[in-house]
């Protein structure tokens, strides 16, 4: 198996997703078939190839530092889960 | 013949003749989506009364013979474009109500030029997927047989077409979601090349790959939609500030001369016999025509699908970190932060989209990140590389779209690794930002479309547009209908 159960687990904390021990099974399985298909990329010796930055452009390209702001708050807030009037209501933070 | 029937152009000069009008036109649109709708299961979400105000907006305008060059034109929208006021999904249970405040750059633009957006595309969640079965809400069905996949991830856009449920559609390819369902329903798609289309608006999923582009009855809608939807967007930095060439004035010509590369790479085993055939035969037509057929080679080819999916994957972990439970979208009850977080993107997310994120977290993760992420990146200057060597060589590359048609439903759900591979012909073109076309070429035996790519050269889409064009002049293809029977 590439990735052990506990190295599982570590990728699904850094991922932020709760896994269920049956999702855990299947998950372990799976991934370790794609990622031993993508094995494949090691017959090519790439040592000396510069990685791919951008299909088009060379540059990054910059723009004035305009404010834009969206007039429109109320359907911004409206799709909040939970509010409290024009507040974004969040679980507790800080302990 | 219902109106449902006509492609845009035809609809946009009978429009302009006044020889029905555009409310007209979208209560067949929306008649036709009453009578087979149940059995294809194309659309989310219908905008049945916005879309009839817009129409009789449209038919005003029509009166005074202005507005734009989609004026009246009923079209149906991939569900992961925003539209204001209109919900979208993604086909996600983490956006199941989501309703944007803003329009795509792209869903402005066609609203100027006077669409009518009829609805809301089911797709793959999230983009991610070649059979729209990974919808959270249900599977689209292939109008040409209701037990195979409409092919993915914009299923829905392209069964909508194929089944006459709009005049054309949009869109959205990563790794060929535009083109592999354009040819499993028998229509025509195009993935311009990167940077043509703003994708701001977009729900992202691979920011260095996504790309718009429409999903049509033939190769001049698609050349009349591009024309509108191509172009900066001062809020897509990688949107190209170059003029957007008038496509559908560029069709016309014939295609003496033209050099047309086939890649063997692409007719290799696992492309089914009868795929292969129809491709090989429509490039004999395109010789007969004039074009020079040269041999090439792609050698890299068969390591893009390993390169796709560790940069596809790793892009979208990135881009779906976004979605928390906090500002919108599902949010699950937990006791604290940390496991408001993760229980909403359990219980928010499908089975492939969770597989995605956690290779793709996996592939950047501390240790693994130069084994896998940086060695597909080298491997992905690579492909790029294949291709600007073949184009020293050719002006297009022909090439079968997928390697089999439209597959049953269920028949690789269960086998990720098996349904990545069906990607095969698309990706690679993704990974180097190219243009690429897919149009109907042939049937199998078991009536199923086939589809035929042609790759251009960056922003050549003009070339590719133009030799379809003369391709479909002269075959019967696009013009055949499913009976769309049980």
């Amino acid at each position: 198996m590439k990735l052990s159960t506990e190295q599982l687990r570590q990728v699904a904390l850094l991922a932020r997703l709760r896994l269920t021990p049956e999702e855990e099974v299947v998950l372990a399985t799976e991934l370790d078939a794609i990622l031993g298909y993508m094995d494949k990329l090691n017959e090519l010796n790439s040592d000396h190839v510069e990685p791919f930055k951008h299909a088009i452009m060379g540059l990054n390209p910059l723009r004035d530092d305009q404010v834009t702001n969206h007039s429109d708050t109320e359907s911004l807030l409206a799709n909040a889960p939970d509010r409290d009037g024009t507040f974004f209501k969040v679980p507790k933070i800080i302990e | 013949m219902s109106l449902a029937q006509l492609t845009l152009h035809d609809a946009a000069e009978k429009l302009r003749k006044a020889e029905f009008t555009a409310v007209e036109l979208a209560e067949a649109v929306y008649e036709r989506i009453a009578e087979t709708e149940p059995r294809v299961g194309a659309y989310l979400t219908l905008a049945h009364d916005k879309a009839l105000e817009d129409a009789a907006r449209a038919d005003e305008m029509l009166k005074q013979n202005h507005g734009g060059p989609l004026l009246g034109i009923p079209l149906a929208i991939k569900d992961n474009f925003l539209t204001k006021g209109l919900r979208t999904t993604c086909a996600s249970k983490i956006l199941g109500d989501f309703i944007p405040p803003f329009d795509a750059t792209v869903i402005g633009k066609i609203r100027s030029a006077g669409a009518v957006i009829i609805g809301k595309t089911n797709l793959d969640e999230f983009a991610m997927g070649s059979s729209a079965e990974n919808s959270a809400f249900f599977p689209t069905h292939n109008p040409w047989n209701l037990e195979r996949i409409p092919g993915g991830s914009s299923g829905g856009s392209a069964a909508a077409v194929a089944a006459d449920e709009c005049t054309a559609a949009l869109g959205t390819d990563t790794g060929g979601s535009i083109r592999q369902p354009a040819a499993c329903c028998g229509v025509v798609g195009l993935k311009p090349t990167y940077g043509r289309v703003s994708r701001y608006g977009i729900v992202a999923f691979a920011s260095s790959m996504d790309q718009v582009g429409p999903i049509t009855k033939d190769v001049r809608d698609s050349a009349l939609l591009l024309e509108v939807i191509a172009g900066h967007d001062p809020a897509d930095s990688t949107s190209v500030n170059s003029t957007v060439p008038a496509y559908s004035e560029m069709l016309a010509g014939d295609i003496k001369h033209v050099r047309i590369g086939v890649p063997k790479e692409y007719f290799a085993s696992g492309v089914a016999v009868e795929v292969g055939d129809a491709v090989r035969k429509a490039i004999g037509e395109l010789e007969k025509q004039g074009a020079v057929i040269e041999d090439i080679s792609l050698p890299y080819t068969e390591y893009a699908v390993a390169v796709y999916y560790i940069v596809a994957t790793a892009e979208a972990s990135s881009n779906l970190a976004r979605y928390d439970g906090m500002r919108y979208g599902y949010r699950a009850n937990a006791r604290d932060l940390l496991n408001t977080y993760t229980l909403s993107r359990a219980e928010g997310f499908g089975a492939e989209v969770k597989r995605r994120i956690m290779l793709g977290t996996y592939v950047l993760s501390a240790g693994y990140y130069d084994a896998y992420y940086l060695k597909a990146q080298k491997v992905r200057r690579l492909i790029k590389q294949d291709f600007e060597a073949a184009f020293k060589r050719c002006d297009v590359i022909a090439t079968p779209t997928a390697p089999t048609t439209a597959f049953r439903l269920g028949e690789k759900i269960q086998d990720p690794l098996q349904m990545y591979l069906s990607d095969v012909c698309t990706i690679s073109i993704n990974l180097a930002g190219l243009p690429a076309l897919s149009f109907p070429c042939g049937f199998d035996t078991d009536g199923m479309p086939i589809g035929m790519q042609l790759i251009g050269k960056h922003f050549d889409e003009a070339t590719i547009l133009r030799v379809a064009h003369c391709y479909e002049q002269s075959t019967p293809w696009h013009r055949r209908k499913p009976k769309l029977q049980d």
